[in-house]
This record gives structure tokens, sequence and C-alpha cells, in this order.
């Protein structure tokens, strides 16, 4: 071809052979830096007198109100390890290792990072913590996709994820790592959760129809929502996957009207829950009477940040939450008042979720007595604690899940405050949403990255 | 460096090879060398540098290159699920897959030209992308990514070692490919590939393409039929997107369709841009200020200027880093806006203008000598889109 038509003379050759023998020498005095001796692990602090966090939350695109909460909950946690401000859930976990002094006498700073929601920005993020900034530990959360992708990452890189808020059954089932560890609850609980409350309400015969925010969150809660209510009787009459940040839901919601169906079930979290649900309520869906019933929407996956942007719509829906901060026992209590003092207004799921996990890990590290990853790992599978808000709770080892009570709620028909916007309809015990680790496939990986 | 006449290619290729390969060096200062981002620089190099063969020879404003690189991306994680985790085979068939697309998307767009063009691939680009996230989610995973798993078959891979616990890593020929290895396998590929580049430049081709610049009515007019060259050159641009895709999958074994959104086609057309379109070098400055922005500003936060900012009187801290912060963290695409619209109105051949201008400059003050280069096959024509 013409491309190749420019002579090239020996001497070109050679000396283009050259320059790359050149680099192919210097290269490996470079890979001698990333080597490490038996027993070390990346990012060691060692003699330093502190150590760092990442934390890696959307700050921008459909979750960035829930990343700017679990932002705000992240730094009051490492205030309070490193024993400053009112030490807020310190006051309340049991047991506790942490002295309020940092972790094992180090202080503790952290880095932040913007995920953008994307598994690529969250990665390169991510990397930028590990191999930059050298954190001992990240942390963060908003869609299970992103999550997962970190996940792995925190396996390949040998550094602990602790997953902020993320849905999914297949963070702790299929796509389970030794690495990552969830405190959240999983759409898995939010159906088992939420059946006997739909079916008292309800009914035993209706027909559901489903839209699904279209990756692996939307389709494991559509499947467990679904696998619930065709439990009961009900029938599923339609399933539509949506685009993550549609924006704009009008041309899926109008083939509801004439679907036949008379529940309507936004498997949508985040601004595409706000869009999706005050739309449905601008479409008259909630005043329509089918089949001789009233036509019901639910959002299995609700929090407080949510209702507030879907405003009055959100009145009379069910839905489940991993905590709301109107509990009323002594950990929630303390949260909620040492997170007003500082920010002014009450925090969200999302935000307590990401405080106890850094209190978590944090606690892992004390009681392990090092930062070494396996180490850390050991102290936290099948830790048992209380006083964190939700009741007793263990983290189970056998797939890095959270077991405890799962809450639901119902959007608050007379609320008293602009952050009174759900109502706690009933607590759902441990023992009626708990499964066996196996249904789910799935392997842990090893202990050494 | 920058001075590229024909006559000193060969001392251009040496510094440049030994610029790339001291990265890690001489970017730290900067906070810059960390092997992610280092890996990030060198495939987006590639990424720009064969961009730069279609939009700054020809002027073809492309608004659709993502499309190559996701798909590359996604061709090469199939491969390592499939074959290998060796990492020669996956980014062949990503820069194949890559050249393959741009030549069935190539076939069909160049039948018209200017902003007909641009629409074109903007079209086939958010074709594919939204195509990667509905009918297509068997082979992409759709939101999630294409990602390795331990029931994945590796036909090759299976014949020689059993699988261990935990997911297999990429490598050439068992040496990992994350970290600095990975940056240095990148980075070699990035000197071929601009080595290619350079040639093609230089070549009687490249002089054709710039023909196809400056005049193609006339061109057709002399009896000369240019839709071959394009397309060729839409190609090889495809190519190096692929490659670049593949390579991104080889330091991070995972695609998502994001790779192929239109903002990721636009960052592209930014870096050269940026950098100064039809220069060769200009593309991977443009490449190398884009990337260090999203990775390193968008971490910037009030603690992080706070501590910089420590020596200011008190009220005024407060104050500087208010403002600031509107354009570090999440605000980081404001600053680079505003760089871009600074380097659009006052340097218009990009960055490499402005070199050109500083090297001009100081050739005057020194000996008196003619700012003016002379062999500039490749010189920047004005900015025309």
């Amino acid at each position: 071809m013409t491309i190749l038509d420019k002579k090239w003379s020996r001497r070109t050759v050679l000396k283009g052979g050259s320059a790359l023998a050149g680099a192919a020498v210097v290269a490996p005095t470079v890979f001698v830096r990333d080597g490490w001796a038996a027993k070390n692990f990346r990012n060691n602090p060692g003699n330093a007198s502190s150590v760092k966090f990442g934390f890696n939350v959307p700050q921008t695109g459909a979750y960035a109100d829930e990343g700017a909460d679990e932002l705000r909950a992240y730094k009051l946690a490492v205030k309070h390890i490193n024993g400053e401000g009112d030490g807020g859930l310190m006051n309340t976990m049991k047991p506790l290792s942490l002295k309020g002094n940092g972790i094992l006498g180090k202080k503790v700073e952290y880095v932040t990072g913007d995920t953008q929601t994307k598994s690529d920005a969250a990665r390169a993020s991510a990397k930028r913590m590990i191999e930059k900034d050298g954190v001992i530990m990240y942390s963060g959360g908003s869609s299970s996709g992103v999550a997962i992708a970190q996940q792995s990452l925190a396996q390949e890189m040998g550094v602990v994820f602790m997953n902020g808020l993320t849905h999914s059954n297949d963070t702790t089932g299929k796509d389970k790592r030794r690495y990552g560890f969830r405190h959240f609850f999983n759409a898995y609980m939010s159906g088992a959760a939420l059946g006997p409350v739909l079916e008292k309400q309800m009914g035993k015969e209706r027909k559901a129809y489903h839209l699904t925010a279209d990756y692996t969150w939307g389709w494991t809660q559509e499947e467990s929502i679904k696998n619930t209510t065709e439990g009961l009787g009900w029938q599923t009459v339609n399933r539509v996957k949506t685009p993550l940040g549609a924006g704009d839901f009008s041309q899926y919601i109008t083939p509801v009207l004439n679907s036949g169906a008379d529940v309507l079930i936004l498997n949508h979290y985040g601004k595409d829950m706000i869009n999706s649900l005050t739309q449905a309520v601008q479409f008259g869906l909630r005043d329509k009477q089918v089949n001789g019933k009233n036509f019901e929407i639910i959002v299995p996956l609700y929090s407080r940040l949510m209702a507030q942007g879907a405003g009055k719509n959100i009145k009379g829906i069910y839905g489940t939450t991993n905590w709301n901060w109107s509990l009323k026992d002594a950990g929630s209590q303390a949260f909620v008042k040492s997170f007003g003092a500082e920010y002014g207004f009450p925090p969200s799921q999302a935000a307590h979720t990401c405080y106890v996990q850094a209190l978590l890990y944090a606690n892992a590290c004390e009681m392990a007595g090092t930062f070494a990853p396996p180490d850390v790992i050991r102290a936290l599978e099948g830790f048992k604690f209380d006083g964190m808000g939700n009741g007793p709770t263990e983290y189970r080892a056998a797939d890095h899940q959270c077991f405890k009570k799962v809450l639901v709620v119902k959007g608050n028909e007379n609320p008293t405050s602009q952050f009174d916007l759900l109502e706690v309809v009933q607590e759902v015990p441990r023992s009626q949403v708990e499964y066996d680790p196996s249904i789910f496939g799935g392997e842990l990986g090893p202990y050494e990255a | 460096m920058f001075n590229l006449s024909p006559k000193n290619d060969t001392v251009t290729m040496a510094i440049f090879a030994i610029a790339v390969l001291a990265m890690p060096l001489w970017l730290a200062p900067i906070g810059a060398s960390y092997p992610d981002l280092l890996q990030k620089f060198a495939i987006f190099g590639i990424f720009a540098v064969g961009y730069n063969i279609l939009f700054g020879l020809t002027g073809y404003l492309s608004f659709g290159h993502a499309a190559f690189l996701g798909v590359g991306s996604y061709a090469a994680v199939w491969s390592f699920k499939l074959v290998t985790m060796n990492v020669l085979p996956a980014v062949l068939f990503g820069t194949l897959i890559g050249g393959v697309f741009a030549a069935l998307i190539g076939f069909v767009s160049l039948r018209r030209s200017g902003i007909y063009f641009s629409i074109l691939t903007l079209a086939f680009a958010q074709m594919s992308y939204n195509l990667a996230y509905s009918v297509l989610t068997p082979i992409t995973n759709g939101e999630t990514g294409l990602q390795l798993t331990q029931q994945d078959p590796r036909i090759i891979d299976s014949l020689f070692v059993a699988a261990g616990e935990g997911l297999p890593s990429t490598n050439l020929f068992g040496l990992k490919m994350s970290g600095y290895p990975g940056f240095y396998f990148c980075a070699v590929l990035l000197i071929i590939a601009f080595f290619i580049s350079l040639r093609i430049f230089r070549s009687p081709f490249g002089l054709k393409l710039l023909a196809i610049k400056s005049n193609q009515v006339r061109m057709n007019y002399t009896g000369f039929n240019t839709r071959p060259y394009m397309l060729i050159a839409f190609v090889v641009s495809g190519m190096y997107a692929g490659l670049a895709g593949s390579l991104l999958a080889v330091t991070d074994p995972l695609a998502g369709a994001e790779r192929m959104q239109w903002t990721a086609s636009g960052e592209v057309v930014l870096m050269t841009i940026l950098g100064g379109a039809g220069t060769l070098v200009g593309p991977l400055l443009g490449a190398g200020i884009i990337k260090y922005f999203e990775n390193i500003f968008s971490a910037y936060n009030d603690q992080l200027l706070h501590q910089m900012l420590a020596f200011l009187p008190d009220g005024m801290e407060g104050a500087v880093v208010a403002l600031l912060g509107l354009f570090v963290g999440e605000g980081w695409h404001l600053t680079l806006g505003i760089i871009f619209m600074a380097i659009v109105i006052f340097l218009p051949g990009g960055l490499m203008e402005g070199i050109r201008r500083i090297g001009g400059m100081i050739q005057k003050r020194g000996g008196g000598k003619k700012p003016e280069q002379t062999g500039g096959v490749m010189r920047p024509t004005e900015q025309e889109g």
C-alpha cells in the first residue's frame, strides 16, 4: 500500500530497534517498585502516624443526592473514629474495640472521588485512591453495578472495599468477593419483608406491571419481587426495562394504563424513581379503578431523600428501607443527633449504612490488631454487633452480607415536618428475611489477593 | 522535539520513545505518576493519535469514534473470557474488530461530508451505545458491564493450567498486566502507534489525505477518486480506537457501554483540538491534559484546598476556598471548559501553536532566524471543523 512506499533504510530499522531494546532494559527496574515482600500487603501504613480511607461516591448523575449524603456520613465517621465530635455510634456500639484515638493509634484521613455512577469512572477513581493516595480501605455506593465493579477491583488490588448503598442480590450473591462487605440489605430481603404486608393491604388477586432500571440491581429486584408477589397469587402482566437516568418515563407509563394491570411496581431508585413516580401520579394512575380495585404503586426500595424529591406523590405508597431516622432505639437516636448537630437535618439510610460501614471496618482493624486485609477480613466475618440502629446484626461469613431486621414503610399521609415523610409500618425480624447463601451461587475467592 | 521536519524523524522518534517511557519519572512532581493514570495517558494517547489521522489530515470530523473504542473493549474482554488471559490475542482481536466496524460505518458515512458526515457517525455511535444497552445485553451485559467470571471457558488457558482460586489476571506470558508492567505494555504500543502515524503523515498517502482536506472538489475534477483513501484513513483510525479500547480492557478487564456514549466521542475531539489538530504530538498533549483534569482535579476537595491555602489569613482562606471549590471536585468540567475556550479563542491551532509561537519568539530573540518552519507537510491548517 502507499503508506509503505517510503523506503525503510537499514539504518532506520536499526535505530528504531535499539530504541525499543533500550526501553526493554529500563522497564524491569521500575517493575521492582510494584513487588513486595511476603507477608506484606498493599498500602501497609507501617510506622506512619496516619492511615487513609477512600470515599468513592456518585457526585454527579442520577444518584448524586445519595452520594452527597454518603460523603457527609463518612466525614462524620472519620471525626468520630479520631475521637472528635460527640462520638456518635461509638457510644452505643457493642462490642466496641475502638478507643477514640484513630485506629491502632493512627489518625484516620480520607480522600474523595466521584464515581459518576459509571463503572469505568468508579474504577479509575478507586485506582487513583489505591495507587496514588495509598488508601487502606475504600468505600462508597448508590449503584450496584458500580459497587460490583469496585468490589472485584478490591479483590484484584488486595484492598478491602466496604459497600455503601447497594441493594442488588448479586453484590453478595453471584458477584461476591472476599474483599467486599455489605451492611445494606438486598432485593431478596425486600421481597420477603414486603410480601405479607402487600397481601394484607392489597389482597391475593392482583395484576402487577414492572418498570425496571436496566442493570444488575433492577434485574435482581424485579426477580425477587416477582417471586414474592407470584407466591401470593398475583399475576405479572409485563416487565419493562428502562435505561438508567432516563429522565422522562412517560413513554413507559402510558402502556401501563391499558395493560389491565392494577399494580405498578417501580424498580427505580434515586432521581429515576422521583421522575417515574411523579409522572405515574401525574398520569392519574393512582385515581384509577382497574378490575374493581384501586390502582396501587409500589416502590420496593425507598429512601427519605427520594421521598423528599417526589413530594406529596409518595403518600400511601409502600416500600422497604434499611433504616429510617425516626427509629427510637438508642443507636438510631445517637446517630440522628450527631448528624443533625453537624449538618442541620436528619441522615438518610444511605448515610447511615456508609457511616456504619466505616466504623465497622475501623473496629475490625482494631480487633485484628493489624491492617493486613486477610486478618481484618477474618475479624469481620461472622462478627456480631448491636447498637448500630438495626438491632442485633451479624456479618454472615459465607457471603459477607449483614443480617438484621428490615423496615417496611409507607409514604406518610400527614407528615409533621419536611423530613417526616416515611412511616414505619412494620419492623420485619431477621428470621423472616434470612436465606441460604448457596441460592445465589458465586464464590468469595482467596484471602490473599 | 517539536521541530518535526522529515530529516530528524529518527531523532523525534527516539526523543518521543524516551519521553513516553520516562513518564513515571517526569510526571511525579505533578502527582500524575501512578500506574492507572499513566496507562490512561498512553491509551488515550493512542486513541487521539489515531483520531488525528482522520480529523487532522482529512478534516473529516467524526463524532462517533467512541463506538470503535467500545467495540474494541468488548472484543478484548470476550477474548479473555473465551480464549486466553494472554493479552496479545485480545489486542489483535480488539484492533481487528475496531477496523471491521470502522469499515462498515465508514462505508456508509463517507458518502457525505461536512456536518452530514459528523451527524451520521454520531448517529451510528449512539445506535451502538443503545444496542449495547438493549438488544445486545447477552453480549455486553448492559449497564453492569462485561466482566470476567470463574466459569468462563478460556479454551487455551484451560489446556495448560488448572484454574486457580479467584479470577485470573491478564498477562503477557506470565507478566501481570496491571500496575507498571501494564503501563509499559501500553507505552510500547503507543510508541509503535505514533511511529506508524508519523510514517502516514510523511507518506504520499498522507499527502493525498491533506489534499482532500484542502480541496476535495478539485481532487475529484482532476480525476482522482478520493473515497478509497478516505475509507482507508477512517478504518486506520478506527483500528487505533479499537486498539485503545482493547488496552483499556487489558489494564482493567471490564467493558461498559458508557465507553461508547457520545460524550466519549466528544472527548477525543476535544483532545485533538486542545492539543492541535493535524500536528503529530498535539493530540497526545490534549489527551494527557484531559485525563489529568478528569483524575486529579476531580479529586480535589475542600479539605485539600484548605491545606494548600493554609498560608492565607483565615477570612480570606475561606473565601478563596469557596471560590476555587467551584472549579475543582465536581466542577472540574468547568475548568476544562474555560481552558478549552481560551485555547480555541487565542490559539486556534491548539497547544502546539502556543509552543510554536514561544519557540518562534525565542529564535527571533536569539539569532534573528525566521520563525516560519520549512518542510511542514503537517502544518496545521486553519480550523474549519
